[in-house]
This record gives C-alpha cells, sequence and structure tokens, in this order.
C-alpha cells in the first residue's frame, strides 16, 4: 500500500503545474452564465485544448493526451490548485462524452469530440422535465418517427437544463415508443439548439444568474445520424455510463482540497476573530483530506479493472455535502461580510447548494446506498393508494 | 500509487477474525466484564502468539517489522470482535516482543491506566479504580508515570482510531441484520426510508473513516485528523444502532451494548475529538487552536 507517484506521473504532475501557473488568468472570468464570461470561458478551453489539457484522459485523435486515471486525478488537482476558471465545457465532457466513445458510431465520435474537446460546441444537458425529476423515467416528451426525412420529430419541454441558454448543443432521453411505460421505449438523441422548433427560456438560479434553462420542442427534426445508441434503448445507454469513473460520480478530490487549502487561510487572517468556527475549519479541511484519499482508493480499484458501481452513490452524498461544509465556514469566518455579492465564498456556497439535487438528488443516492450496498429492502413504488409491495 | 490492502494484510487480518470468532470473542468480553479474566488472557495468549504485541516490533529487535497499516488492519478488527485487555498499550504505545499484558497511563491523552488488575503498569504507582462504561475497561488512577514519546502516543491514537472503526463497522452489520428482519406495520423496518437513509449516512460515513485511518498510518495526514473523523463515523453508528433496534437495544443483555459503550468510551480516549481538532489545526497553520 503506497501513495506513492511514479517518475512519469510526477513529469506529468511538474508539466501540467507549471502551464497553470504561467496560463492561469490573474483574475477570476466574469460569470460563465453571463454573454460576456461565457466567450471568455470558451476561450480558456481553447487555450486548454491547444496543450492537449482540456480532455486529458481522451484519445489523442480526438484532443487527447490518454492519461492514465491516476493522472487524471493530478491533473484534476493541479487545476483547481491554480485556481484555474470553471469548466463551461465540463457536462459535454464529463456526461455526453463517454457514452459517445462507448455508444457512438465512428461517425459520430469524429464529429462531436473533437469541437467538444477544444470548446468550440458546448452541451447543455436535457434530462429533467417538469413531471420528470427524480423519477426521470416517467418522463413524456416524444419522438415520433419520420420515415420520410429519415429521422425523428421531437416535442415535449426538458427542464433544469445547466448552460443551455448558450450552449449550442443538447442531448436528452424522449419517448419513442409511445405504448411504452418507464424505461423501456425511451432514445437518446443529439440536437443543436439553434434548430427549428427549439425555443430556450432562461431560468434565473438562486443567485439571479441564468445558468439554467428551459428548452421547449416543437415538431423538432432529429436525423438519424444523431440518435446515440439503439432506438428504445435510451435509458441503458445513458445509465451505461452513469457510475462512470471520469463522470460526475467521481468528482476530483482537487477542487475541495483546494477550497479547504484556501478555508484555512481565510482561519489565519480571521479565525482570532471567530474562534467558535474552529471545529468546522478543520472538519472541512478533514473531509476534504477524506475525500482525496477515498478517491486514490477507487482509482487504484478501478485501475485494476473495478468498477465503480453504487459505490458512486456513496461518493457522491460526501462531496455535495463536504462542499457546502466548507463554504457555510468560510461565510462563517467573513461574519458580516458574508453577505456581501459576488465574493468567492459567496458564489462558491450557492453553488454548492445544488450540490445535493443535481446529478441524482441525495435522497436517491442514499436509497442507492441503502438498497444496493446495505442490502436493504426496496421500498415499495407505485401510485399512492395503490402500494405494490413487493 | 496502490491505496489498497496487499492480500498478505487481509489474509491477516481474516486470521484474526477466524480466531477470535472461534474462541467467541463475546462470550470472553461478557466474562471479562463480570470479573472472570481467564477466558480473555487465554484469548490474549493466542492473539499474542500471532505476533500481535509485536506486529510494528522491528525485525532486528525481534519483532515482526511491521507496518503502521499493518497495525490498523490488526486494531480493526480488535474492534469489530470486541477485544477485551489493554490492546492498544502493549500492541501499540509500548509493542511487547513477549507478548506481555501491559498498561500505562499517558496524560493528557490517557490519564488513566486501562485494566491494570490484570495488567503489569509500565511506571508510576497505582491508584484508585474505577469502572468505566464500558464495562470491559477498568480505569485507574496511576502517578508518577514516565511520559511516551510523540511516535509511541500517535501509534496509541492510531490504533484507537482503527478500533473504532472496527467497531462502528460491527454496529452498521448488525443494526442492517436487525431491520430486515423486524417487521412492523406489516412490512420489514429497512424498506422505510427514515430507517434506511441514516444506516446509508452510517455506511458513507465509515467508507470515508477508513481511508484517513490507513492515510494516517502512510503518515499523509495527522492521526489526529483520523481520531476525529473515526470517533465520529464510530459515534454516528453507535447512535443509530441503538435507534433502529429500538428498546432492545438499550438493553444490557442484547450484545449490541457491549460495541456502543466500547465506542462511547474510545471516543474520548488517547484524546478528545475536541484535543484532536485542536492539534490538527495546530499542525497544519502553526496557531494553537
Amino acid at each position: 500500500m503506497n501513495l506513492d507517484l511514479t517518475p512519469e506521473e510526477l513529469a506529468f504532475q511538474a508539466e501540467v503545474r507549471a502551464w497553470l501557473e504561467a496560463n492561469v488568468p490573474a483574475e477570476p472570468l466574469p460569470s460563465m452564465d453571463t454573454a460576456e464570461g461565457w466567450a471568455l470561458h470558451q476561450e480558456w478551453e481553447a487555450k486548454l485544448a491547444a496543450e492537449r489539457l482540456s480532455v486529458v484522459s481522451w484519445p489523442r485523435e480526438v484532443g487527447g493526451r490518454e492519461a492514465s486515471l491516476v493522472e487524471w486525478v493530478i491533473f484534476e488537482e493541479e487545476y483547481y490548485r491554480a485556481g484555474a476558471p470553471g469548466r463551461v465545457s465540463q457536462n459535454g465532457i464529463f456526461l455526453l462524452a463517454p457514452i459517445i466513445f462507448d455508444h457512438g458510431t465512428p461517425e459520430q465520435q469524429a464529429r462531436f469530440l473533437p469541437s467538444m474537446a477544444t470548446g468550440e460546441k458546448i452541451w447543455a444537458q436535457a434530462w429533467s422535465e417538469p413531471e420528470a425529476g427524480s423519477d426521470l423515467a416517467s418522463l413524456r416528451s416524444t419522438a415520433v418517427r419520420d420515415d420520410a426525412r429519415g429521422g425523428w420529430v421531437l416535442n415535449g419541454q426538458k427542464t433544469w437544463s445547466s448552460r443551455a441558454t448558450f450552449a449550442h448543443w443538447g442531448f436528452g432521453l424522449f419517448r419513442s415508443d409511445p405504448t411504452s411505460e418507464k424505461h423501456a421505449g425511451l432514445t437518446y438523441y443529439l440536437f443543436p439548439l439553434d434548430a427549428e422548433g427549439i425555443t430556450v427560456r432562461p431560468i434565473a438560479q438562486l443567485d439571479g444568474e441564468a445558468g439554467f434553462a428551459e428548452i421547449f420542442f416543437d415538431d423538432v427534426f432529429v436525423p438519424d445520424a444523431d440518435v446515440l445508441g439503439a432506438v428504445g434503448a435510451g435509458w441503458n445507454v445513458a445509465m451505461s455510463t452513469a457510475g462512470n469513473e471520469r463522470g460526475l460520480s467521481l468528482r476530483s478530490p482537487g477542487r475541495f482540497c483546494a477550497a479547504a487549502d484556501r478555508l484555512l487561510e481565510l482561519w489565519k487572517d480571521r479565525g482570532a476573530d471567530a474562534p467558535q468556527v474552529r471545529d468546522a475549519v478543520v472538519d472541512a479541511w478533514i473531509g476534504a483530506q477524506a475525500y482525496r484519499l477515498f478517491t486514490w482508493g477507487t482509482v487504484t480499484r478501478l485501475a485494476d479493472g473495478g468498477e465503480m458501481g453504487a459505490a458512486g452513490s456513496v461518493n457522491k452524498v460526501f462531496w455535495s455535502e463536504l462542499d457546502i461544509a466548507i463554504h457555510e465556514a468560510g461565510l462563517d469566518l467573513l461574519g458580516a461580510d458574508a453577505e456581501l455579492l459576488d465574493t468567492p465564498w459567496m458564489d462558491g456556497y450557492v453553488f454548492s447548494l445544488s450540490g445535493p439535487i443535481y446529478a441524482g438528488t441525495n435522497e436517491i443516492q442514499r436509497n442507492i446506498v441503502a438498497e444496493r450496498i446495505l442490502g436493504l429492502p426496496r421500498e415499495p413504488k407505485g401510485p399512492a393508494g395503490k402500494e405494490t409491495a413487493k | 500509487m496502490k491505496f489498497e490492502l496487499t492480500e498478505d494484510q487481509v489474509a491477516f487480518g481474516e486470521a484474526i477474525t477466524d480466531l477470535m470468532r472461534a474462541s467467541d470473542s463475546v462470550a470472553v468480553a461478557r466474562a471479562w466484564a463480570s470479573g472472570d479474566t481467564a477466558p480473555g488472557v487465554a484469548l490474549w495468549k493466542r492473539l499474542a502468539d500471532l505476533g500481535l504485541t509485536a506486529l510494528v516490533v522491528p525485525e532486528d529487535e525481534g519483532g515482526l517489522g511491521g507496518t503502521l497499516v499493518d497495525l490498523v488492519v490488526a486494531f480493526e478488527v480488535l474492534g469489530r470482535e470486541l477485544a477485551v485487555g489493554p490492546w492498544i498499550e502493549s500492541a501499540a504505545l509500548a509493542p511487547q516482543l513477549e507478548g506481555e499484558m501491559v498498561t500505562a497511563a499517558a496524560a493528557p491523552l490517557a490519564p488513566y491506566a486501562a485494566d491494570a488488575q490484570v495488567a503489569r503498569l509500565l511506571s508510576g504507582v497505582a491508584g484508585a479504580s474505577h469502572p468505566s462504561i464500558d464495562t470491559t475497561r477498568s480505569l485507574t488512577e496511576v502517578t508518577g508515570a514516565d511520559a511516551f514519546d510523540v511516535a509511541a502516543l500517535d501509534r496509541a491514537v492510531l490504533a484507537c482510531a482503527a478500533q473504532l472503526v472496527g467497531a462502528g463497522e460491527r454496529v452498521l452489520a448488525d443494526s442492517v441484520t436487525y431491520v430486515k428482519q423486524r417487521k412492523q406495520f406489516g412490512r420489514e423496518i429497512g424498506s422505510y426510508q427514515a430507517i434506511k437513509h441514516q444506516l446509508a449516512d452510517v455506511r458513507i460515513a465509515l467508507d470515508f473513516a477508513r481511508p484517513l485511518v490507513l492515510g494516517a498510518a502512510l503518515g499523509e495526514i495527522p492521526v489526529s485528523a483520523a481520531k476525529v473523523y473515526a470517533s465520529d463515523a464510530a459515534y454516528l453508528a453507535a447512535r443509530t444502532g441503538l435507534q433502529v433496534h429500538g428498546a432492545i437495544g438499550y438493553t444490557a443483555e442484547f450484545d449490541l451494548s457491549l460495541w456502543l459503550n466500547r465506542i462511547r468510551a474510545l471516543v474520548t480516549a488517547w484524546g478528545t475529538p475536541a484535543y484532536h481538532r485542536g492539534r490538527v489545526l495546530e499542525t497544519l497553520t502553526g496557531v494553537a487552536g
């Protein structure tokens, strides 16, 4: 058992660190949820991509450098330690790309991945619907076959689509078999957000910024070439990489370790005025270390050919609550200054509040931990009044 | 980079587990608590024969030359199987080549010597003895005890943290078993979210406690950080375990109580969480917490 890096890994770490030191903007970029900030974040992605640092773990022919899982974690640690900008391309590279690698045709891989790697095309997810949140399989948006044009016609409404206000393309599930229920009869579609029939309506978030949006589909045509995976297999296609090691279920520890280190610096400045915050500061730092070490354990297991599985849910509950706790401690240390708008601590805090909700609420995750890891009985599901206990 | 136990370490842990289960370590603990230490002394000898007390003594000094990770592996099992006797003192604080049962006071972390009624006090003069909430432990006042170096104290803290993780795991396992069989309102209570979410939180806490304890064994983080988190995780397991068991868990007769009281004792033994939080902060910032 050891946590030692190989000479190659150390060299990679040094290269990444040096490049970031020389290139990370001195001042934080404006929010990516504004037109100005969006453009600057896209420019930053292009700069990363020019060094093959935007998607280090991808194959070379689509913009990566075939980095190992260990190197990916190293990259992320260095990235957040350097205070580099948030990744505007995150939803594409972490959520969609693994599915394109696994289920996309060679033509789709060649068409979509390079422009995703450079940040030229930014992708937004379109999962939730007004009546389908945690119960995602109850979604109602439809896809109807159009043989004459060789494709599908989408109708319906998606919501809580992060980055959709400014993004170029979207991805999501639609019901392609009107007689189907739940997980069956869904298909995974890709669509440009400026397609005829699509209306994107920004939604102001908790902090007033338009970080997510509703997407309305009114007879939107999608050619067969933009169907991802088999028709009717959308649920399995989407879920096949839900536990993907490079997806949100293995969120890199770098962000939390960097935030905990900033918290310690803040404690040195402000701790004397707020000694009561001591325990929260220590616990935040310990939590970040726990997450880092836990992640190295996961990486070891995955490198040995293991699978993430339900352990991804353990991970998700932990990091999302840790993120909030770190920022709460920071705000407590700031005292009356905490409520000032547009400080890194308040921005980080507001962002952290979404963690326990997106990518599967923490309630759903706890169900998964209890049922799939602890082996507790499934809870009865079904319409109220028609309980169907197994 | 290989942050997982080796096959040898896993096998070592299994060997201790097998030996303790074959010896009915819970019955041994109950006897120990009622004053009959003979079965406990016999089990101690068998574990000492595996080399437990000499585990971290270098090979050239006649020990097993084990690492602190090996120590963590052993103590997690000792916690899970409810070992009795001064293991922290005899295998971590002051490792014994000959398997002797020794004890010591090490104020301020451990101002009382544990189990001095059966173990040799390494230094100082024994005074009055007091019962612990953990009926398998007794606490003896000591005056004039010699001090230990930081490395010895850190080993003891690490062993205590590992024992807490093991005890927490046991409480969780027993609680899961219980809520799968206990029925109320016509269903296993483990099917209710009010129960399963609490137990999920225990699973999550313990899953993050173990890497911290192992990370401390490798010197990646201060042992105090591991003690803080292991205490919190085990204590959450104990509180939750008691709650989901209901009234039966609150009885002395039910074995769960042995682990609940053990955890309560170890949370503050070898440095309270407050003490160790202060120590972590001082290590990180140079400012006394």
